[in-house]
């Protein structure tokens, strides 16, 4: 009933954002190398590999089309990672977010600033993702860099989704489900490694519904440097998943926690 | 003129004013329509067995749950984010923030209630002075003992100079010597005019800490009153202890002038007039016996039972 009041969220949020900014400062050396190696080893093994026998896909170089595409895909994993697994990891067994609670924050507040660092974590993943391909030469001009925003909008739109997830299991064990059968199939069929055209119509009408698709159709033009279509769509797709996961997000919170 | 009659009904009205506040989960009824009244700069205790309903009414206190009956206002407000603003919490549980330092863990504190860094740095050192931690300020919270991180949670529930300390067994866990710094600490508070909110299970601190204090059990205030009132008005004023395997000899309705109470390893003598009994106790060989002064723990046992809970 009063779990479903419309969410406000103030300035409180800046503070719970910095507070993880912190606890990532202290991790960065270890976080960097994550954040920069997967991409490596994705870009060279995949890329360069396949990218031999493949040569051009969507009228751009292999390693563009996957460069683009794992852009997208990491900001999702990075975001939905840190939605689930860490955000659980504060909201039950350390009770950061009780004690939290016993100032005059509130969850609406939490969750905002929550949310914010999931974007900003998918767009440091972003920069690394971009950073690699450029020193292979894949990235055709500086209007790559709007992606960066838009990596932080993907974040957002993941991370909600993945903190309603933290707000109705008991324990770690059940993310697998969340990974293995949403993350993961959105991961494969969203058009990262090949354009969703291949598949079967029934098959494409479904991605389309789900976010990934709509962000690698963002981002992949930006990095091939080709005309983004329909643009305002994709960004709206990415945009109601935000609202509508912030706003579960925060209700079912409140209900786990405000008892 | 307006402003100066605020001030007094500010300074004389309760800080917290509960009326029928009830907490039902499910079917439950965890807290049953109780009403109290918490004047300003007292030290208001919570007693009750476990599973009393403490946590629950504190829990309401800070808005973190749902009242599902009742009135209760906290400096004549409803609660709300901005009561919070006022009041310092020590939960049952520490819940230090643990990818930080001591310090890191009050300026973060200090941040949530938007405290200006240099403001907040000034803080920071009185508190460490005042709960012994300088030493530690850079330790990490695992690092820290029991008492340590009991005494910074302490700490930081001050960090926002509140007028109100809500605290869940402060002491429950800790060494004697931990238990006397926290009671002093508590003290000093009182002194200084903050209103303190203590649940507990000793009755030691109770009777030590709390100008008044109200007995739960099962969801409901069984009496309220100081400390002494209550045992004045529920126990005889002197107890006799007895060993119960000392006690083999004894004719239990032979003993003069006395209510007794059998708690398994000791039988319980109250009575007015203790002489006639002691006498009575040293002719019997072998028995093994204490006299002391009638305290709260009498008076919590005599109106919760003797049953074991959970
Ligand atoms: N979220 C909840 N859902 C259902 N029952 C609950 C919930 N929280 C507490 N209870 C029940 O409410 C009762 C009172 O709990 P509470 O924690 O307030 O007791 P307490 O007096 O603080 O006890 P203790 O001295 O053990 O801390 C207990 O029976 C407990 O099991
Ligand atoms: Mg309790």
């Amino acid at each position: 009933m009063n779990d479903w009041r419309l969410p406000s969220a103030g300035l409180g949020a800046l503070v719970v954002l910095r507070r993880n900014v912190l606890v990532w400062r202290k991790l960065i050396g270890p976080a960097l190398v994550f954040n920069f190696g997967e991409p490596i080893l994705y870009l060279l093994g995949l890329g360069l590999g396949l990218g031999s026998f493949i040569g051009n896909m969507g009228e751009m170089p292999y390693l563009t089309f996957l460069a683009s595409g794992l852009i997208a895909s990491s900001a999702m994993t990075t975001a939905s990672f840190e939605g689930t697994y860490s955000v659980f990891t504060r909201m039950i067994p350390q009770r950061t977010y009780e004690a939290i609670l016993a100032t005059p924050l509130e969850v609406d507040d939490i969750l905002a600033g929550e949310m914010l660092w999931c974007g900003v974590k998918s767009l440091i993943s972003a920069v690394a993702i971009l950073v690699v391909a450029s020193l292979l030469g894949v990235v055709a001009s500086w209007n790559a860099l709007w992606t960066l925003p838009i990596a932080f909008l993907i974040g957002l739109c993941f991370a909600g989704p993945a903190i309603v997830m933290s707000s109705i299991v008991s324990n770690y064990d059940f993310f697998s489900f969340y990974s293995v059968l949403v993350i993961t199939p959105m991961f494969i069929l969203s058009g990262v490694f090949y354009p969703i055209e291949t598949m079967p119509t029934l098959l494409q009408t479904i991605v389309q519904v789900l976010p990934l698709s709509h962000a690698v159709a963002l981002v992949r033009p930006l990095v091939a440097n080709q005309v983004l279509i329909q643009p305002l769509l994709h960004v709206a797709v990415l945009l109601v998943y935000t609202v509508i996961g912030y706003y579960l997000a925060v209700v079912l919170v409140r209900r786990r926690l405000i008892v | 003129m307006s402003a100066s009659t605020s001030h007094i009904t500010s300074s004389t009205s309760p800080v917290v004013s509960a009326k029928g506040l009830r907490k039902v989960f499910g079917t439950l009824t965890v807290v049953d329509d109780i009403d109290f009244t918490i004047p300003r700069g007292k030290c208001f205790g919570f007693l009750g067995p476990n599973g009393a309903g403490k946590t629950t009414t504190l829990r309401m206190l800070l808005g973190l749950s749902p009242m599902t009956a009742g009135e209760l206002t906290i400096f004549g407000q409803p609660v709300s984010p901005k009561t919070r603003e006022r009041m310092g919490v020590v939960p049952q549980l520490d819940n230090l923030d643990p990818d930080f330092s001591v310090i890191e863990n009050l300026e973060l504190y200090a941040s949530y209630f938007r405290i200006p860094r240099v403001e907040a740095s000034v803080r920071i050192e009185r508190l460490l002075r005042f709960t012994a931690l300088s030493e530690k300020r850079y330790a990490k919270t695992e690092t820290l003992s029991g008492g340590m991180k009991r005494r910074l949670t302490i700490a930081r529930a001050l960090i926002n100079e509140p007028e109100l300390v809500v605290l869940d067994e402060p002491t429950t866990g800790l060494d004697p010597q931990v238990r006397h710094a926290i009671w002093s600490r508590l003290n000093d508070l009182r002194a200084q005019g903050t209103t303190l909110i203590l649940t507990t299970h000793y009755m030691e601190e109770a009777e030590r800490l709390c100008d008044e204090l109200v007995i739960m059990d099962h969801g409901r205030i069984l009496d309220h009153g100081t400390p002494r009132a209550l045992i004045k008005r529920h126990v005889e004023a002197e107890v006799i202890e007895i060993r119960s395997e000392t006690a083999k000899g004894l004719v239990l309705e032979d003993l003069p002038e006395c209510r007794v109470e059998d708690l398994g390893t000791s039988l319980y003598c109250y009575t007015h007039h203790a002489a006639p009994l002691i006498q009575h106790l040293q002719d019997s060989p072998g028995v093994v016996f204490m006299h002391r002064p009638a305290g709260l723990e009498d008076v919590f046992l005599t109106l919760t039972g003797r049953e074991l809970r959970d």
